[in-house]
């Protein structure tokens, strides 16, 4: 299958393992992986904040950018959210019904990884290595927003070697909420401070979710204590396979 | 500001009177309220409980999802047709010997229930728990015209003994613990046992013994209402404790004040919201008592009823197409037992008596944007108290809404706006952007994990690091392969 990959701006300047992750799983599987040229940011930021006017032209380089593609997905349930259920509402607020119809056309091919995989592709055995005990956040977007439900679990519990330990209080927000982090610093802070203690009475040593801008957050978080736990994008854990593993040893 | 609608009536809930508006932004109260340890774990003690104990209720329900649809459409049907079943409703309370106001806002509200207190001869009234009239600050107002007003509802009372603001629609006292409320009664309750302790019976039984008095001697009782039935004149209220029931019963006069969304169109629709509202707000099957009356019954029962309507700024939030859904709200205090930011910061960091997402959505649109322009960013748009929602409001649909409006009202740049523009700009013309990508990375250099950023981004690096920027963007990648 042809898939145009929407990598999201906040991978591509400052997680591009998540997006390069995402490509080398994709064709492992065996299908081709496109990258639209003149994709940014879809604007989530803008429209989240109060700004919605900005957002404009950016949910229509979006549209234009990924229109001609049949199959697209992104490593991120709040950016996918953002194209599913912001774009239209952006577009029909400007008053522009074209942009709007052919947000909502792009909207219903877009897809967040593990809803590409276990949906569209059907699998969910991806043939990954990765020995590690694990612990998974479910971010609020891909929980709520988009329904992923159990997929990116199930795509974990088939990964070889990985140990998969459950995070308490797991569907709580760490407290991310893009600029609510900075507008909010202290009340996000202590959700974060209660996420952490979750993640460390798992003893994993690694916590991973399908959202970089949590990851950044919560790895943020545990960094700054020295914690040694480390945060991974899903796209990773699954683009791990026992070679690449052997050859890094 | 006050704008005005082309009926001529105040859109939106006018300043100085009632209790809408905080006096700091929700960041700058919810810094103190978080730096209180005993609060945070009151808090987090009592959230947690009533979480559990309503999603082992909901869980029950097989047709929940059903019920929510249900009382998602009976509500959006009423308010497509309020003025309508409100006239309907006066002309049924009337039939039945009540009597029926009009209060356009709260100054009115207070006015039209101060004189009515008055004309009764009364100078102390017993109440029910009511949001309606903690909005409009009627305790604040029966005051000033020299009439005691006593709380009733035992949380409510241990907020009003211990001078205190409610910071939980539902559990007003949720702040306090048991230690804390025995410290207040024995400080505050006229004639209490000095060996009083902190078991939770003891308490009961020391504000029983109080309030029992109070009931047998005051000859009027003030309340709000959960329900009114436009059908047949029927108000109800829902209580846990029996003392709504007791004002509802024993004075001569009764006098309920209702914002107008509160109306419903039949008598069958409470068999929706009376499923809905106990498993939502305190994890009950069935609340214990549901109090229902209809006008005046002569021998029995007040035999004065006044209903006051008020509209407070319930207009203003009709008028608008995506924040109306607001007022489906039936209180239940689901979205605050829900919300993570409520359980940090807690009630009081939202300024108004609706606290938490529902507060969020519905204080600025009563006050016009301008005097609560932070609690729409109050939120992280996680989504728990949409979901938890018995009547479906898209909490946080409204909120990024309101937050584009507190954006669209501001008059002039901020440092924010400018900087939103900028970034908007750079993503718009991809060169640029890859030139953003490329300084980015310059920054490096700086490194340090990102500490010693200025403002706003202080805000981030106080408790959490910055990754370094990658040695390769993703699209450098990609155009390197």
């Amino acid at each position: 299958m042809r898939i145009a990959l929407f990598v999201t701006c906040l991978a591509d300047t400052m997680f591009p393992q998540a997006a390069t992750s995402t490509v080398r799983l994709l064709e492992r599987l065996g299908h081709e992986v496109v990258f639209p040229p003149g994709q940014t940011c879809c604007g989530q930021m803008h429209t989240n904040t109060g700004y919605r006017s900005d957002a404009v032209p950016l949910v229509r380089r979006h549209v234009r950018v990924f229109d001609p593609y049949d199959v697209i997905v992104a490593p991120s349930g709040s950016c996918v959210g953002a194209v599913r259920h912001q774009h239209a509402m952006v577009a029909r607020h400007a008053g522009d019904r074209a942009l709007t119809s052919r947000a909502e056309s792009v909207a219903a091919r877009t897809y967040e990884l593990s809803e590409l995989l276990v949906d569209v592709l059907g699998v969910t055995d991806v043939g990954a290595y990765y020995p590690h005990r694990v612990t998974y956040h479910p971010t609020c977007h891909s929980l709520r927003m988009l329904r992923v439900a159990d997929r990116p679990r199930t795509l974990l519990a088939a990964v070889r070697g990985l140990d998969l330990v459950e995070l308490p209080a797991a569907e709580q927000c760490c407290g991310f909420g893009g600029t609510f982090a900075v507008k909010n610093a202290e009340t996000s802070t202590a959700m974060l401070a209660d996420k952490m203690r979750h993640v460390l009475s798992t003893g994993a040593d690694v916590c991973t979710a399908g959202d970089a801008s949590c990851l950044l957050h919560i790895g943020g978080g545990l960094s700054r204590l020295r914690t040694g736990v480390r945060t991974v994008h899903l796209a990773e854990i699954l683009a791990s396979t026992e070679q690449e593993s052997a050859v890094r040893r | 500001m006050t704008r005005r609608t082309f009926l001529g009536m105040p859109t939106t809930a006018p300043p100085g009177v009632g209790h809408l508006r905080g006096d700091e932004s929700f960041p700058a109260a919810a810094r103190r309220s978080l730096t209180d340890p005993q609060l945070r774990r009151n808090l987090r003690h009592a959230t947690t409980t009533i979480r559990a104990k309503s999603a082992g209720v909901i869980a029950e329900q097989s047709d929940w999802e059903q019920l929510r649809a249900a009382g998602a459409a009976i509500k959006a049907d009423t308010l497509h047709r309020l003025p309508e079943l409100l006239e309907q409703l006066e002309a049924r309370v009337t039939e039945a010997g009540g009597v029926v106001h009009w209060a356009a806002d709260a100054v009115q509200a207070n006015a039209i229930v101060t004189d009515l207190v008055r004309t009764a001869g009364a100078d102390r009234v017993i109440k029910v728990k009511s949001m309606a009239t903690q909005e409009i600050g009627l305790n604040e107002a029966l005051h000033a015209a020299g009439v005691t007003a006593v709380e009733t509802d035992l949380a409510e009372l241990i907020v009003q003994l211990g001078d205190d603001r409610p910071s939980h629609i539902l559990v007003p006292a949720i702040h306090r613990n048991r230690a804390e409320i025995r410290e207040i009664f024995l400080r505050e309750m006229p004639g209490v046992d000095p060996e009083l302790t902190a078991d939770p019976a003891a308490l009961a039984a020391a504000a029983r013994r109080f309030l029992r008095e109070t009931f047998l001697s005051t000859p009027v009782a003030v309340s709000g209402a959960n329900f009114a039935v436009a059908e047949t004149g029927t108000l109800a209220v829902v209580e846990s404790e029996g003392n709504g029931r007791m004002c509802l019963t024993l004075p001569r006069t009764l006098i309920t004040v209702m914002g107008v969304e509160k109306v419903v169109p039949t008598w069958r629709d409470l068999e929706v919201f009376l499923q809905l509202l106990p498993r939502a707000s305190t994890g009950e099957r069935m609340n214990p008592y549901t109090s229902m009356w209809t006008g005046v019954t002569p021998g029995d029962g007040p035999q004065a009823f006044h209903l006051v309507l008020l509209d407070n700024g319930r207009s203003a939030v009709l008028a608008d197409e995506v924040g109306r859904q607001a007022l489906r709200c039936i209180r239940c205090s689901a979205c605050l037992n829900v919300c993570p930011v409520y359980e940090r910061a807690g009630g009081h960091a939202y300024g108004s008596v609706y606290p938490g997402p529902i507060g969020a959505v519905l204080s600025p649109q009563l006050t016009g944007i301008d005097d609560n322009a932070s609690l729409p960013y109050a939120s992280t748009l996680c989504g728990a108290c949409y979901d938890a929602c018995p009547v479906k409001i898209n909490i946080p649909e409204v909120l990024v809404h309101l937050r584009a409006e507190a954006v669209d009202a501001r008059r002039r740049p901020t440092a924010e706006s400018i900087a939103m523009a900028a970034a908007a700009y750079t993503m718009d013309h991809p060169r640029l952007y890859e030139a953003a990508q490329r300084a980015a990375r310059m920054s490096r250099v700086a490194g340090r994990r990102g500490r010693g950023l200025p403002p706003p981004l202080n805000g981030w690096t106080g408790s959490r690091d910055l990754p370094e920027p990658p040695a390769q963007t993703f699209r450098e990648w990609w155009a390197d392969r």
